[in-house]
C-alpha cells in the first residue's frame, strides 16, 4: 500500500465496493462479504438485501439505503444504520435487527415474558441453558402470536448481555 | 392578546371553536404500515391491557386515552408512532406512492417524513431536509426506529435548496409543512397562544414563501406540491398560495380530506387573494374535535399529460 492510496474519510458517506477485489480503501468492508455475514450469520438469504447499496461512513459504520443512488458527501444521513465493521466480531444494529431479523433463521434467542422486559430495559442475565453460538444473537419475543425481534444480544459466558442503546431501552410491563 | 380572537369572525360557531381549543387532545399514534398492519398493532394493545379507541376517518390511528404513546411493546417495536390526529391530513392530500421522488422540506421531528416513507412502502427517494441540525437528529431517531431505509436527510435552507447531493434534479411530489405560529397546536400546548405575536406573523409569512416557491420550482410539470401549517392566520396561509399562484407556474387543485372542513378564505384584513384559495381547506378544532390545521394541494405547471395524480 502507497501514501497516495484512498483512505476511510469518516465524515463522507462512501459505498462499499462490490467485492474484495474491488477494495480500494484499507480495511473497508465489501458489498459480498456484508451479504455473506448475514447469510452466515443469522440465515438472512442475499435475496432479502438485493436491492440495497451499502455506505460507510465514520470508522466501519455500515449503512443500508433503498433508494436512488446519489453523491452523499453533502447529506446528513442515507437509509440507516445496519452494521459495525472494522472490528473483529461485526456487530448489527437494533435497527437493521428490529427491521430486517424476523428473517433470521439461526442464532435467534427467544425469550420469555418477563426476560424479553429486562432485555429492553438493558440488563444483561445469567441464561446457561442457551446451547448456540456465543457472540451477537437477535433476541426475539412473542407479540401477539407471533415471534418478534427485540434487539441485539451478546451472549458470553452463560450471560445474554443486552446491547440495546441507552436512547432505545424501555421499561415495560411483563406481557403474559 | 390571546391571537384566538382575531379568528371569530372566520368562524360560524365562535363558542363552539372557543371551548374547543380550551380542551386538551388525547394520544394518539399512528401504525407504521413498514412493520405492522394496524389489526396486529391492536392485537397487540389488547395483550399488552393499553387501552386504545378507534378514529373513525383513518384505520391507522389509535386514541390512547390513558396516555404514555411510548410505554408499549408496538412502539418499541417501531410498529407505531406519537402523531397527532390532524397531523396525518398532509401526507394524505401528497397521496405518494412506492418508487416516487419525493422531498419534505421542513422534514424534522419526521412525524410526516415518516408516514410518506410508509405511503411508499419504503421504496423510492425520500429527500427530508430541515435547517435546523438538532431537530434533524430527532429525526433520524425517529426514522430508524420506524425501520425506514429510503430516506435522504439533508440539511440545507429549504428556500436556496440545491438538488446537487441528489441523483435527480426534479421531484415528483413535495410536501412544505411549513414552520408557523401554530395556534392550531394550542390544544397540546396552550404556551402558542402565550408566545404568538404579530411580527412572528409578518416574519415566518416570509419564510413560507420562499420554501414554497422552492418546492414548485423543484418538482416536476405535472407533480404534486403540498402546503400545509397548524395556523388559523391568513397571512401564512392563504396570503402565501396567493404570492406563489402569481409568481411560479402553478395551480390549486380541488382534493379531498376525509374529515369536515372549511374552504380557505379570499379576504382577510383588507386583503384580497385569488379565488382558486378556496380550495385550501381549512380544519377548526370544533368541527372534528382535533387540533387547527389548514392543508393545500398544487399542481405544477407545464404539460396537463404528465400529472401524477394530482
Amino acid at each position: 500500500m502507497t501514501d497516495d492510496a484512498p483512505t476511510n474519510d469518516g465524515q463522507r458517506f462512501d459505498r462499499l465496493p462490490e467485492t474484495p477485489a474491488d477494495r480500494e480503501v484499507e480495511g473497508r468492508a465489501s458489498r459480498a462479504e456484508v451479504l455473506d455475514w448475514w447469510d452466515e450469520r443469522f440465515g438472512i438469504e442475499r435475496e432479502v438485501f438485493e436491492g440495497y447499496s451499502f455506505w460507510e461512513k465514520g470508522a466501519g459504520k455500515v449503512w443500508i439505503f433503498n433508494g436512488e443512488t446519489t453523491d452523499p458527501s453533502e447529506v446528513e444521513a442515507i437509509g440507516m444504520t445496519f452494521l459495525r465493521t472494522r472490528q473483529e466480531h461485526w456487530k448489527p444494529t437494533g435497527r437493521a435487527v428490529s427491521r430486517f431479523g424476523s428473517r433470521a433463521t439461526k442464532n435467534v434467542i427467544e425469550l420469555d415474558p418477563e426476560r424479553a422486559s429486562r432485555f429492553a430495559a438493558g440488563d444483561d442475565q445469567d441464561l446457561p441453558e442457551w446451547d448456540g453460538d456465543w457472540g451477537y444473537l437477535i433476541a426475539t419475543h412473542e407479540v401477539a402470536g407471533e415471534s418478534v425481534p427485540i434487539g441485539v444480544g451478546l451472549y458470553l459466558y452463560d450471560e445474554l448481555r443486552s446491547v440495546v442503546p441507552k436512547g432505545s431501552r424501555a421499561d415495560l410491563p411483563v406481557v403474559e | 392578546m390571546n391571537p384566538l380572537d382575531r379568528y371569530e369572525s372566520l368562524v360560524d360557531d365562535v363558542d363552539a371553536f372557543r371551548a374547543a381549543c380550551d380542551r386538551p387532545l388525547p394520544s394518539v399514534v399512528r401504525t407504521n404500515r413498514i412493520a405492522a398492519t394496524p389489526a396486529r398493532v391492536r392485537e397487540a394493545f389488547d395483550e399488552g391491557g393499553v387501552a386504545h379507541e378507534p378514529v373513525d376517518w383513518h384505520d391507522g390511528l389509535f386514541r390512547l386515552p390513558d396516555g404514555n404513546p411510548g410505554g408499549n411493546w408496538p412502539y418499541v417495536h417501531g410498529w407505531t408512532h406519537g402523531q397527532e390526529e390532524v397531523s396525518v391530513l398532509p401526507t394524505l392530500a401528497l397521496d405518494p406512492r412506492p418508487g416516487e421522488r419525493v422531498w419534505d422540506a421542513c422534514a424534522a421531528p419526521g412525524s410526516k417524513t415518516t408516514q410518506i416513507a410508509d405511503a411508499m412502502d419504503d421504496e423510492g427517494t425520500l429527500v427530508a431536509n430541515d435547517n435546523n441540525l438538532g431537530r434533524l437528529s430527532a429525526l433520524r431517531h425517529n426514522a430508524e426506529r420506524l425501520g425506514i431505509t429510503n430516506a435522504v436527510v439533508t440539511n440545507q435552507d429549504a428556500r436556496n435548496f440545491s438538488t446537487r447531493p441528489l441523483a435527480f434534479d426534479e421531484f415528483d411530489r413535495a410536501l412544505v409543512d411549513a414552520p408557523c405560529s401554530c395556534e392550531g397546536t394550542c390544544r397540546k400546548n396552550p404556551d402558542v397562544l402565550d408566545e404568538w405575536t404579530l411580527d412572528h406573523v409578518h416574519a415566518v409569512a416570509g419564510i413560507q414563501k420562499g420554501v414554497l416557491a422552492r418546492a414548485v420550482q423543484a418538482t416536476r410539470p405535472g407533480g404534486v406540491v403540498v402546503y400545509s401549517t397548524c395556523t388559523f392566520a391568513p397571512e401564512e396561509n392563504e396570503a402565501v398560495l396567493d404570492h406563489v399562484l402569481a409568481n411560479e407556474d402553478c395551480e390549486l387543485v380541488e382534493f379531498d380530506l376525509p374529515l369536515e372542513t372549511d374552504p380557505g378564505v379570499t379576504e382577510w384584513d383588507g386583503e384580497t387573494y385569488d379565488e382558486s384559495v378556496t380550495r385550501a381547506k381549512r380544519i377548526y378544532p370544533h368541527r372534528n374535535d382535533t387540533g387547527g390545521f389548514f392543508c393545500a394541494k398544487l399542481r405544477v405547471g407545464g404539460n396537463k399529460d404528465t400529472g401524477v395524480g394530482a
